[in-house]
């Protein structure tokens, strides 16, 4: 086998390594599956009916883009925890002492990620359509948008995956991951329009890559016009990847467990 | 005559301002035991991670396997096994899947991963536990798990970090003769203990390290030597009978004998029926005795000769278990 065919099939192993572990973590399994409902539904039946949303025929439909974009953010805490642990207990000495691929068990991770994240969406999806969410597109720019959630979580996990082999925990490391991103997915026009915010913080979230991705996602999903937003989205997912999976690949090469 | 198995030359390694190596020579030859040992902190685990490839070393260089630990690392790596002390084993995968991961991960194949992953559970006791998840199991096992994921390839070479801290005596028992069968299957093993009876019956050589040098180097018996041979111990029931037992004695003896109380300590030029001709000597001189022992030196010994201290208190007043420091987790 030549080391690419190497390299994919040391991915694939370790991508299944993680996925075995959720159905055994049953706190880990709940973060993907009740964790989003709970907060579709505490959006829509809570706030929703205080937040004026011109435009949309009812706060669900412009909420669901945006919920569903920020749970995608947070699906690689996943890769985080999993790789300070790792680190932890000495595992990442025992890959590294193997003869394997040097990205293997970030990228096995990070694949792994993709598929949770896939479980959340549909689970979300659903949920929203029970609470009256309709999609308003195309079914090709429904799967556009799907596929660009799944791009936009894949991101992220790398940028997880940074903090992972970079926090002393694994506790941290979530930490870390809630004090960065969390600000950023509310700073944004993902729960509210971004224009009833107070007119400083209206620059930040107009300007914020976040607010551009819940606006594709609004573009496909429901019908809101585009502008530059879906190619926007793409190439802040793709840039995401591209700065942070070679960060953490050389941060993987020189780890230690401790 | 073939080349070593493992032979390191000056390793040095800092962390920060923290000299954990301060130019090491390590040599083992093929299908034998290098023991490295030396309290926490002493740059043990440090020398395993260059020699296994995870770190690269500061200085000096390094050949296991015939192959360089920096050039050829990623060739080495399929040559190798490493055991540490913290049981790097999946906790959330069965003992099964944990060793067909290793496995898959040395390309040996599903097949094949599957066929070892069986042998080896059979080997360690561990069939019935393998469908099991590792989180399940006691220290003892996981251990052996642990030890079952280096040996999966085959290696040649076999590093083992402190493979019995923390376990019971039966564990580590069974640990040992495990390790005795791999080498006489041929392996060559580097392994470290802060153990001296460890040491002393698995290792074919020792190297004493201690902050970050090797101060000693040898068999256990010519590092025994180092601090003298055997002394009769004897404690005579009336100390005024003290200068009779030492003239009766006179014979026996090799070196000053020296005197506190009622116990007199003999250095002697041999062990063997000392107990015998001493009371016998004594018996005729009239002395009688409480006690009489023949002391072999231990590595405890060597220890405290070698260093002022001895293992266990080098561990206790130096720096903690993980000394070694954080930083190095992911060094920039």
């Amino acid at each position: 086998m030549s080391a690419l065919a190497y390299a994919l099939s040391d991915t694939m192993v370790l991508a299944k390594r993680s996925l075995l572990r959720i159905p055994r973590a049953p706190d880990l399994l709940l973060s993907f599956t009740v964790q989003p409902i709970m907060f579709v539904l505490l959006f829509v039946y809570v706030f929703g009916g205080a937040i004026d949303t011109p435009g949309y025929e009812d706060y669900t439909d412009f909420l669901m883009p945006g919920i569903v974009a920020q749970t995608m953010s947070f699906g690689g805490f996943v890769t985080a925890l999993g790789l300070a642990e790792d680190l932890k207990k000495g595992l990442i000495d025992r890959f590294r002492s193997l003869p394997m691929s040097r990205s293997a068990v970030l990228a096995g991770r990070t694949l792994a990620d993709v598929a949770t994240n896939t479980i959340s969406l549909a689970i979300m999806i659903a949920v929203g359509l029970i609470v009256g969410f309709r999609f308003s597109s195309s079914p090709f720019e429904v799967v556009a948008g799907i596929g660009l959630m799944l791009l936009f979580g894949y991101a992220f996990s790398w940028v997880f995956a940074y903090f992972g082999l970079t926090a002393s925990s694994g506790e941290s490391a979530q930490a870390i991951g809630f004090i960065v991103i969390f600000p950023i997915t509310f700073i944004s026009s993902a729960f509210v329009p971004v224009d009833s915010m107070p007119s400083w913080l209206q620059a930040i979230a107009e300007n914020n890559p976040f607010t551009t991705v819940v606006d594709a996602m609004r573009a496909l999903w429901v019908g809101a016009p585009a502008g530059n937003d879906i190619w926007g989205a793409v190439l802040w997912s793709l840039g995401l990847t591209a700065v942070f999976a070679p960060l953490s690949v050389a941060r993987y090469r020189r780890a230690v467990s401790a | 005559m073939q080349d070593a198995a493992i032979q390191a030359e000056g390793l040095r390694k800092s962390y920060g301002n923290v000299e954990a190596l301060v130019g090491i020579d390590l040599e083992a030859p093929a299908g034998t035991i290098l023991g490295l040992l030396g309290p926490n902190g002493a740059g043990k685990t440090t020398a395993v991670r260059i020699l296994t490839t995870l770190l690269p070393p500061d200085g000096g260089a390094a050949r296991v396997a015939g192959l360089d630990v920096v050039r050829d690392a990623a060739r080495l790596r399929a040559r190798i096994g490493l055991a540490g002390q913290y049981a790097a084993v999946d906790e959330n995968l069965t003992g099964r899947e944990n060793l067909e991961m290793v496995g898959r991960l040395y390309h040996m194949g599903r097949a094949a991963s599957r066929e070892r992953a069986d042998e080896l559970l059979e080997r360690f006791d561990l069939t019935d536990a393998g469908q099991r998840l590792v989180r399940t199991y006691s220290g003892g096992m996981r251990r052996r798990l642990d030890l079952s994921a280096a040996l999966v390839a085959r290696p040649p070479v076999l590093f083992l970090d402190e493979p019995t801290t923390g376990l019971d005596p039966r564990s580590r028992i069974g640990l040992w003769e495990t390790i005795e069968d791999r080498v006489a299957a041929g392996t060559t093993v580097l392994l470290t203990t802060q153990y001296l009876d460890e040491a002393d019956r698995l290792a074919d050589r020792i190297a004493v390290i201690d902050h970050g040098r090797v101060i000693a180097e040898g068999t256990s018996d010519e590092l025994k030597e180092r601090v003298g041979g055997e002394r009769l111990e004897v404690t005579l029931d009336d100390p005024r009978h003290a200068e009779i037992a030492i003239s009766a004695l006179a014979p026996m003896v090799d070196d000053r004998p020296t005197c506190d109380g009622t116990n007199l300590h003999l250095p002697i030029r041999r062990g063997r029926g000392a107990i015998a001709e001493a009371v016998r000597r004594l018996d005729t001189a009239g002395v009688g005795i409480d006690d009489i022992a023949v002391h072999r030196p231990t590595l405890d010994d060597v220890f405290l000769a070698l260093t002022g201290h001895t293992a266990e208190e080098a561990a206790e007043d130096g720096r903690p278990p993980d000394a070694e420091p954080r930083e190095e987790r992911a060094a920039a």
